[in-house]
C-alpha cells in the first residue's frame, strides 16, 4: 500500500541485482588474471627482449599504473565496448568476440527452441499418461537422451544426414554474409546434438512438475467445476507447473552459450567456446578476460530476464515486491 | 425423490477397503451431514458422487445421481458435474490456482456450466450473493483473507445453480467467527436456492447447525444415520455416543491451591512493530502487530489467549519463548528480564512450544527420538544414560511407550503425534509451556484425550500454561484466567466462567455468538 507499484519495486530489485553481480564479476575476473603469472608484456617480446623495452611496452600498454586504476580503466573501456587487443591475434578483442557470436548466440537460440519444442511436450504427455505404456517408453527415450554423450550423437547425426543422405554438411562454417542459407545448414546438426541432452533434461523435469501440480487442490476444484483431468491439467497445471521450468531454461541457455566446445569442434564451428579454449591455450589474458566477461554478462542477462518471465508468470511475486 | 443414491458401495486401494459396504440416500432438498474423523471415508464418499476418485482406487456397487448411473464417459461425467454439482473444499488457499484471479476462476465456472444467456448470470452477481465486494473481480487468491477465499470458492461452486452442493470440511481451516459467518451463508444459499447439500465434517456440532439428517461413518462404513434431532438425542451406535460425548467439553478441573501469588513470566508492555511501505517506509505508519500487551502468568496458572487469526496472539507467543523479538518494553522469566531472542539457553528450557499441526512440526527423515531429545542441548552436555532417562520419562508422561522412539514421525496417527509434540515439550522439564492451538488440528474424538493429558500433566509437574486459540469452548475447559487480543491488543480479561457469561467487548461478544450451539 502506498508504494508507486509493487511491480516496479520488483523490476528495479532484479536490476539492481544485476548490476551488483556484473560489477563483482568484473572485479572477480580482473584481480584473478591479474594474479595470474606471467608478463603479457614479456609475452609478446619474447624470453631474448631487453628489460628496458619489456618496460617500455608496459609502460605503452598502461600496465605500469596502480591496480585500481587499471581496474576501473578496464571497466570503462569495456562499458565503451572496447574490451582490448587480443595480443595472440593482433585483432579487438571486441570483433573476435563478435564473430564468434554470430555462431555461438543463434546456435544456443536454435538448440534451445528444439530443446523446448520437443522436451516440453514429451514431459506433458508423460505426465497426463503417467504410469502407463506411454509415459515409461517415453521416460526411457529420456534418459538414453540424457546419457549419450552429445558429441557422438552429432556424428551418429553426420553419419546419417550428411556422409549417407548428403542433406547436410558434415562440418564448418559459411559466414552469415556470404550464404545465410548454408550458414543456417551448417547449424543444424549441431544444434540437434546439442539440444538432445537438454531436451531429455527439460522433459523429466516438466514431466515431475507437471504431475506435482497435478496433484495440487486446484486441479481438482477445476475438475469439480466441469473440466475433464486433461483439460483441468491443461488450463491450469501446465502454467503453474512452468515456474521450475523456467529456472531450469535459464540455466539451461547460459550452459549452451559458453558450453559448446565440444560439438563445435565435432563440427569444425568457429564459436565462442572454441576461441576462449584457445586463448586460454595461448595465454591470451586479454582475450580470456573479455570473453569471460561476455559470458557472465549472457548468464546474468538470462537471469534477469528469467526473473522478468516469473513476475508475468506469478501475480505473488508482483504483489509482494520482493 | 432422491437426488443421490448410493448402493453398496465399496472404494478400495490396492486391495484395501477404506468404504465399505456404504448404502446412502439424499433426498431433494435434504441437507445431508456426514461425520467422522479423518480417514473414515467421508470425503471418498464425496468424491464417489461427483466422480472423482483417484484413478487409483477400485470402486463396486453402484452411485446414482438423479436416477441415473454416473456416465462412464469422463467429458459427459465431468460437463454433468460443472452443471449439476457444486463442491467446496477445505483448504481454499491450495483449492484455488494461484496464478488466476477469482474473477477468472468464477467466469470459467460460468462458461463450464452452460446455463444460457438469458439467465445472464454473471460474477459481480455471485460475489454479491456470497458477500464478497466486486472489487476482488481482478484479486489473485493470495490477495485475499481465508474467509473471502471460502467465499470465493462457494461462488464459483453456486456458477452453474447446481442441484447438489458438496460441501467437504468447508470451515476447519478458518476461525470461530469465520466459521459461523461461512456456516450460516452455506446455509441461507442453501434456503434461498432450495439446494440439496451434502456437508462433510468431523465437527458433531457445525453438522448439527446445518444439517437436517445425517450420517455417522467410522472406518469405512456407515454405523448409524437418521434425522439430526433424533441421532442426537438418542445415538444408538456405540460410535455415536462416543463422538458425542468427546464433544462436549467438560471443564478440566485445576489442581487445587496451585495457583501461586508469584509472577512466573510477566510480560510489560510489550510491542512488535514491523515497517511496511518496502523503499519509502515514512509513506506508512508502521503496523504494530503487538501493541504494548501487559500480561502475567503466575507459577501452575493455565493463561489463555483468544482472538480471530491475525490479531497477533502467535507473534506474541514466538517473543515469549524467543523465536522473535520485542520492538519496545521486556519480559522476565522466573526473575530473567529479556527481549525475545536474547533469552538465555537456561532460561530458555524453562519454557517450550506446542505448534498447532503435529504433521508438520516434526522433521520426517529424524527419528522421533532423536527429534525429541533436540531441546536437550539447552542443558549443556549430558551423558547418553541421562539423554536416554529423560526421553523415557517425557514419552512415558504422555501415555506412549519409549519403544516408539526409534520410529518415524509418518508412523504416527495424528492424536498420537500430538502426544509426541507434547512429550518434546516437556523433555526440558520446563516450567511454562506454551500452546498454540494444541488441539485445533485434531480429530473432535481425539481433542478430550489430548486436554485430558495436559490437565494431567500440569497437575503431576506444576507446570504453567499459555494456551493460544480461537475454540473458546476449549478454552473455557482448561483455562483460569482468558486474555481476549484484538489487533494487537488485550481488550478484555477475566475468569473463563465469567468472562463468557457477561462478555463486555464487541469482540468478545462475537466470539461468543460465533459459537456453534451445544448439541445435547
Amino acid at each position: 500500500m502506498g508504494v508507486p507499484c509493487p511491480m516496479t519495486l520488483y523490476l528495479l530489485r532484479r536490476f539492481a541485482g544485476f548490476v551488483v553481480t556484473m560489477f563483482v564479476a568484473a572485479l572477480v575476473i580482473f584481480f584473478l588474471l591479474d594474479l595470474l603469472p606471467g608478463d603479457p608484456a614479456r609475452f609478446i617480446l619474447g624470453i631474448n627482449a631487453t628489460p628496458e623495452a619489456v618496460a617500455a611496452l608496459r609502460a605503452q600498454m598502461g600496465l605500469d599504473a596502480p591496480v585500481h586504476q587499471r581496474f576501473i580503466q578496464w571497466v570503462l573501456d569495456m562499458v565503451r565496448g572496447d574490451f582490448g587487443l587480443s595480443h595472440t591475434q593482433g585483432l579487438p578483442v571486441a570483433q573476435l568476440i563478435a564473430e564468434r557470436m554470430a555462431v555461438t548466440l543463434p546456435l544456443s537460440i536454435f538448440a534451445m527452441i528444439v530443446s523446448v519444442a520437443v522436451g516440453l511436450p514429451v514431459g506433458i504427455l508423460a505426465a497426463m499418461r503417467r504410469g502407463k505404456a506411454t509415459d515409461t517408453a517415453l521416460m526411457i527415450l529420456v534418459q538414453i537422451g540424457v546419457a549419450i554423450p552429445n558429441f557422438w550423437f552429432g556424428m551418429l547425426l553426420t553419419l546419417l544426414f550428411s556422409v549417407t543422405l548428403h542433406w547436410l554438411p558434415t562440418g564448418g562454417f559459411v559466414p552469415w554474409h556470404e550464404d545465410p542459407v548454408a550458414a543456417l545448414r551448417s547449424l543444424i546438426l549441431p544444434g540437434l546434438a546439442l539440444a538432445l541432452p537438454q531436451a531429455s533434461i527439460l522433459a523429466r523435469v516438466m514431466r515431475t512438475a507437471l504431475v506435482d501440480v497435478t496433484e495440487q487442490d486446484f486441479i481438482r476444484t477445476a475438475r469439480a467445476k466441469g473440466l475433464t483431468k486433461a483439460e483441468a491439467v491443461w488450463r491450469h497445471g501446465v502454467r503453474n507447473a512452468m515456474l521450475p521450468i523456467l529456472t531450469i531454461l535459464g540455466l539451461q541457455f547460459a550452459y549452451l552459450i559458453a558450453g559448446t566446445i565440444i560439438v563445435e569442434n565435432v563440427f569444425y564451428l568457429p564459436g565462442l567456446g572454441r576461441l576462449i579454449f584457445t586463448a586460454i591455450s595461448e595465454r591470451d589474458l586479454v582475450l580470456v578476460g573479455g570473453a569471460t566477461i561476455v559470458l557472465v554478462l549472457a548468464t546474468t542477462v538470462t537471469m534477469l530476464i528469467v526473473d522478468l518471465c516469473y513476475a508475468l508468470v506469478d501475480p505473488r511475486l508482483r504483489g509482494r515486491g520482493a | 425423490m432422491a437426488l443421490v443414491e448410493i448402493d453398496d458401495l465399496t472404494i478400495a486401494f490396492s486391495g484395501r477397503p477404506a468404504v465399505a459396504g456404504l448404502t446412502l440416500r439424499i433426498d431433494r432438498g435434504d441437507r445431508y451431514g456426514i461425520i467422522g474423523e479423518s480417514g473414515s471415508g467421508k470425503s471418498l464418499t464425496a468424491l464417489a458422487i461427483a466422480g472423482l476418485l483417484p484413478d487409483s482406487s477400485t470402486v463396486a456397487g453402484a452411485v446414482r445421481f438423479d436416477g441415473a448411473p454416473l456416465p462412464e464417459d469422463e467429458r459427459v461425467l465431468a460437463r454433468l458435474r460443472g452443471k449439476r454439482i457444486g463442491m467446496v473444499f477445505q483448504e481454499p488457499m491450495t483449492a484455488l490456482n494461484p496464478l488466476m484471479t477469482i474473477g477468472e476462476q468464477i467466469e470459467e465456472a460460468i462458461v463450464l456450466s452452460e446455463v444460457p444467456d438469458v439467465a445472464n448470470l454473471v460474477v459481480p452477481d455471485l460475489l454479491d450473493e456470497v458477500g464478497l465486494s466486486p472489487s476482488h473481480v481482478g484479486r489473485y487468491p493470495h490477495q485475499l483473507s481465508g474467509g473471502q477465499r471460502q467465499r470465493a470458492m462457494i461462488a464459483m461452486a453456486l456458477a452453474s445453480r447446481p442441484e447438489l452442493m458438496i460441501a467437504d470440511e468447508p470451515t476447519s481451516a478458518l476461525d470461530v467467527i469465520t466459521q459461523r459467518v461461512v456456516l450460516d451463508l452455506i446455509a441461507e444459499i442453501c434456503k434461498r436456492r432450495q439446494m440439496t447439500l451434502l456437508f462433510i465434517s468431523h465437527d458433531i456440532r457445525a453438522v448439527a447447525t446445518l444439517c437436517s439428517r445425517v450420517g455417522v461413518m467410522q472406518a469405512g462404513r456407515m454405523v448409524e444415520q437418521g434425522a439430526v434431532a433424533d441421532v442426537l438425542k438418542s445415538p444408538q451406535a456405540a460410535y455415536t455416543q462416543k463422538l458425542l460425548a468427546a464433544s462436549r467439553m467438560d471443564r478440566r478441573p485445576a489442581p487445587v491451591a496451585s495457583v501461586e501469588e508469584q509472577d512466573l513470566l510477566a510480560v510489560m508492555g510489550v510491542s512488535r512493530v514491523y515497517a511496511q511501505g518496502g523503499l519509502w517506509p515514512w509513506r506508512d505508519p508502521p503496523l504494530r502487530a503487538v501493541d504494548r500487551v501487559d500480561l502475567t502468568i503466575g507459577a501452575g496458572e493455565c493463561v489463555a489467549l483468544v482472538g480471530p487469526s491475525g490479531c497477533g496472539k502467535t507473534t506474541l507467543a514466538r517473543m515469549i519463548v524467543g523465536l522473535d523479538s520485542a520492538s519496545e518494553g521486556r519480559m522476565l522469566l522466573d526473575g530473567v528480564p529479556y527481549r525475545g531472542r536474547d533469552l538465555p539457553p537456561g532460561s530458555r528450557a524453562a519454557m517450550s512450544l506446542v505448534f498447532q499441526d503435529p504433521f508438520s512440526s516434526f522433521d520426517p527423515r529424524m527419528s522421533v527420538g532423536t527429534s525429541l531429545a533436540e531441546p536437550l542441548h539447552l542443558l549443556g552436555v549430558m551423558s547418553r544414560e541421562e539423554r536416554d532417562a529423560r526421553l523415557r520419562e517425557a514419552v512415558e508422561a504422555v501415555g506412549l511407550d519409549a519403544s516408539m522412539l526409534t520410529r518415524y514421525p509418518h508412523e504416527f496417527s495424528g492424536g498420537q503425534r500430538q502426544r509426541l509434540a507434547i512429550a518434546r515439550a516437556l523433555v526440558t522439564r520446563p516450567r511454562v509451556v506454551v500452546l498454540d492451538e494444541p488441539v485445533s488440528a485434531l480429530d473432535v474424538s481425539l481433542r478430550g484425550d489430548v486436554l485430558n493429558l495436559l490437565a494431567r500433566l500440569r497437575a503431576e509437574h506444576g507446570l504453567s500454561y499459555l494456551i493460544i486459540s480461537h475454540d473458546l469452548d476449549m478454552v473455557a475447559a482448561m483455562a483460569d484466567r482468558v486474555l481476549v487480543m484484538e489487533a494487537g491488543r488485550i481488550v478484555e480479561e477475566g475468569r473463563p466462567d465469567e468472562l463468557f457469561a457477561r462478555p463486555q467487548h464487541s469482540l468478545t461478544q462475537a466470539l461468543m455468538l460465533a459459537r456453534l450451539p451445544d448439541v445435547a
